[in-house]
């Protein structure tokens, strides 16, 4: 099996081989969930903490129940009703849990570029649980991982992107690990939001501003959240953003016949998905959920699973 | 280094059939009979000795496979091991589970088994089938079923060859290659 990261921080230094072992591994873990005791010893001993300095259900929820049902000791920290009030540092607060005998910190931070500093000084695996609009590995694993179980080969898929792409560390994270499976992927959004830079920034992949014409002959579709607390002004108004954005019926038949849904959550009701079509039968948004805790117990397996000198 | 074939194909053969009658006989006709297989060559022998009781008793005895990666206690240094599927079929409360394995050393892959097993239910008992036993056991764990005991010497390996795997079935015993 190939695998040799200490640290989980972006996709952009995965290879396909390692992708690959993450979703064979994630699958395997998917079994364990459904068992009629949903536990393993795998991780007796090793202690996990979480660490988010932004507000979070599903990925935090996900990442304690994924340690926990690996057996390893969880502890959850909120930066809000931490010493971080106090002023206490990021790498203060690391070595902090460093010395608590932290075997992984899964770090959720404002600023892009935070699980990067903490891993430069931190012996602990550093999991990047979402910094800034920079990258959220473990969504777009889930994502691909939720894609693979229903397509099996990505190869050659054309997956559509569309909404806030200017803030989203979905779709960065995303648009690294399609690419590596071969996915082609097109990125679609109001100019606002979806820079022309993109196109350059990411080789071979596509910038489509009208989401009808993007959406032509899509294997799957990734709806994004319209992120108000990061931008305010960036589009006139809602009502317009759904009148030319949001995916609803009549546009995902442009897709391919049976073409996924996908939405990293949470959902703004009635804004980037009708929820018609959120809850229907091409959706998957419930099943990336409980997909996510089987992809972060393939991940805390693949760091902290093997034996060291 | 030089192997010692110590069962061949027909040796295999003969160990099979035997185990599958001693499992009808000791389980009163085997309607109970659930098997489990420790991957991966435990998986293979798993479907034959099935194939077996079907033949010869007209019965469809149940097959599972069951990778013990999650529960093991020896872990090799390097990157984890990969974890594969595990298929328990149906609920093994009040079954005979019969784990089978191709060779059985310190009892400790065994002891995972059992772990791991106890997750998915409570059976009324579990057996277990070895195609191989080679002593230094670690652990009190003892087979109801054996193919062939092997007294061997820590620094010898069992090898194991499986036509589903290898091509052809094979046991054969050799010195470790000191590294």
């Amino acid at each position: 099996m190939t695998w040799h990261h200490h640290h989980v921080l972006d996709l952009d230094d995965f290879s396909r081989e390692e992708i690959e072992a993450v979703l064979e591994t994630a699958s395997a873990m998917k079994e364990v969930l459904t068992r009629p005791v949903p536990k393993v010893p795998t991780l007796r001993g090793k202690r996990v903490f979480s660490l988010f300095y932004e507000p979070s259900t599903r990925t935090r929820a996900s990442f304690e129940l994924a340690a926990k049902t690996l057996s390893a000791e969880v502890v959850g920290i909120t930066a809000q009703v931490s010493s971080v009030v106090k002023g206490e540092s990021l790498l203060d607060t690391i070595k902090t849990l460093e010395a608590l005998g932290a075997d992984a910190i899964v770090l959720r931070h404002p600023e892009a570029g935070a699980p990067y500093l903490a891993a430069r000084y931190c012996r602990a695996s550093i999991v990047n649980a979402g910094d800034g609009a920079h990258a959220h590995p473990t969504q777009a694993l889930l994502d691909i991982f939720s894609l693979r179980q229903r397509l099996g080969d990505l190869e050659g898929l054309k997956v559509v992107i569309v909404g806030d792409i200017l803030h989203s560390r979905v779709a960065r994270s995303n648009i690294w690990g399609l690419k590596a499976l071969g996915a082609r992927v097109v990125l679609c959004g109001p100019p606002t939001l979806l820079p022309i830079s993109f196109a350059d920034a990411y080789a071979g992949v596509e910038v489509e501003w009208d989401l009808e014409r993007a959406l032509e002959g899509a294997g799957a579709v990734i709806a994004l959240r319209l992120q108000w607390e990061r931008q305010q002004d960036l589009i006139p108004s809602v009502e317009e953003y759904v009148a030319f954005y949001q995916l609803n019926a009549q546009r995902l038949s442009r897709a391919r016949p049976g073409a996924l849904v996908l939405h990293p959550g949470p959902v703004n009701e009635g804004v980037e998905i009708d929820p018609e079509v959120a809850r229907g039968p091409q959706s998957l948004i419930d099943e990336q959920v409980t997909n996510g805790v089987a992809v972060r117990m393939a991940l805390l397996y693949l760091l902290l699973g093997g034996a060291h000198e | 280094m030089q192997e010692k074939v110590i069962l061949n194909a027909e040796d295999f053969r003969r160990a099979l059939t035997r185990i599958a009658h001693e499992v009808v006989e000791r389980n009163k006709g085997g309607q109970e009979v659930v098997f489990v297989g420790l991957l991966t060559r435990g998986g293979p022998l798993a479907q034959r000795l099935a194939r077996n009781i079907r033949e010869f008793e007209g019965i469809e005895v149940p097959v599972g496979v069951l990778d013990i990666g999650l529960y093991r206690d020896d872990i090799p240094l390097g990157p984890p091991p990969q974890v594969r599927h595990t298929y328990i079929p149906g609920d093994i409360t009040g079954k005979a589970v019969v784990l089978v394995d191709d060779v059985l050393y310190t009892g400790r892959s065994i002891r995972a088994a059992m772990d791991a097993l106890m997750d998915y239910g409570r059976p009324r008992s579990i057996q277990l089938a070895v195609l191989v036993d080679r002593g230094h056991r670690e652990l009190p764990v003892r087979p109801d079923y054996v193919g062939k005991n092997v007294p061997t010497s820590r620094d010898e390996e069992v090898i194991v060859r499986l036509t589903e795997v290898d091509g052809r079935d094979e046991v054969a015993i050799r010195k470790k290659e000191t590294p």
